[in-house]
């Protein structure tokens, strides 16, 4: 495994090149950087929300208005979008969203060990990031069947990337 | 205040025509349910989203809007229990503070759709107190066409969130159904603006 790249600039990076505009987010210490780099962009609309399911709604307003949006959650935030991905189904809005899996807590096992079963469930397509050095080319080929293909589509962060750094504090 | 007080309410599609009637460049999205149909009967205009599910998202569709589209007044009209189901939503847009985003919460204190039960705003949710609390400073309770018609000229001009809570009576005027194809609406909201 590449220790050389660092993932969330990567995800950054493809995130700017695609030309997300809007970002939505519940803060995440593994996205912690990346929220960061977001705030920090000015051509990026950083929106903390106080529950997913506010970003599926943003999303499909921002694509109304002609900008696109991505989204970044932990994987119990997948739970609490189950119903508002219906606006993305039904609308066929394009929509990137950026999981991860949880921790020790057994509490966040539940919804963390059936996070890509409930985004299938949605027909969110979901593609999963193991290793860092994939994670460039994996969120493009997401963004681009997102955006250009028109669908809902997840990138999963798995706990074996995140495990790869220490990411509690920069 | 709450809808449950006795205080004078507005007939609804004589407060959606209020609204929408002089639109102007106006940039529409309406909750699932009874504001669709209201919007719909005064035109269904290619500018309309509505919202025929996704429960509570309605003020979200329009912050991500009237972030995409500063140029344009952004209203949403929705009803007390899309509100309701989504008040968060309330303190992400106090946060976000958009200057050209409006909220009319049509509040009836019930649930029409389902047959008219209580919603929370009936007896204790003050949706206007919320708003206020959220940040959203411009927060009004309207319960005539005066007010109604003062606020749609300021939705039209504004340089900071908007927020109304209307007083409607809880009636079930007959339905005027626009099309329930998202892919269409969303396409021909884009086209219609726009929108490449």
């Amino acid at each position: 495994m590449s220790q050389s790249v660092d993932w969330r600039d990567a995800i950054f990076a493809a995130l700017t090149a695609a030309d997300i505009r809007q970002v939505g987010y519940v803060p995440d210490a593994g996205h912690a950087r990346l929220i960061e780099r977001c705030h920090a962009d000015s051509k990026i609309r950083a929106v903390s929300l106080t529950t997913e399911e506010e970003g599926i709604a943003l999303a499909a307003g921002a694509w109304l208005g002609g900008q696109r949006c991505a989204l970044l959650m932990q994987s119990s935030g997948v739970g609490n979008c189950i119903n508002m991905l219906s606006l993305a189904k039904a609308c066929r809005f394009p929509l990137t969203m950026r999981g991860e899996w949880a921790e020790f807590n057994p509490w966040q096992v539940a919804m963390g060990s059936k996070t890509q079963a409930a985004l299938e469930l949605m027909d969110v397509l979901v593609y999963r990031v193991d290793d860092a050095a994939d994670a460039a080319d994996t969120v493009a080929a997401a963004l681009d069947i997102a955006f250009n293909g028109g669908l809902a589509t997840a990138v999963l962060l798995s706990q074996r990337l995140i495990g790869a750094k220490k990411w509690v504090k920069e | 205040m709450t809808a449950g007080s006795n205080q004078p309410r507005l007939d609804r599609r004589a407060a959606i025509r209020v609204l929408l009637a002089e639109r102007g460049e106006t940039l529409v999205v309406t909750g699932l349910g009874s504001t669709t149909y209201d919007a719909a009967s005064v035109a269904d205009d290619e500018r309309n989203f509505y919202l025929w599910g996704a429960m509570g998202g309605a003020a979200m569709v329009g912050l991500g809007l009237a972030i995409a589209r500063a140029d344009r007044p952004v209203l949403v009209v929705t009803g007390d229990g899309d509100t309701l189901m989504g008040l968060g939503a309330l303190a992400t847009i106090g946060v976000q503070a958009p200057p050209n985003l409006a909220i009319a919460v049509f509040d009836n204190g019930r649930y029409a759709e389902t047959g008219m039960q209580p919603s929370h705003t009936d007896s204790a949710v003050d949706l206007v107190g919320v708003a206020r609390s959220c940040g959203i400073a411009a927060a009004l309770d309207i319960t005539d066409e005066t007010a109604l018609a003062d606020f749609a000229r300021r939705a039209q001009a504004m340089t900071g969130t908007l927020f109304a809570r209307v007083a409607i009576l809880a009636d079930e005027p007959p339905r005027v159904l626009p099309s329930r194809d998202g892919v269409y609406l969303k396409n021909r909201f884009r086209r219609a603006t726009g929108v490449k």
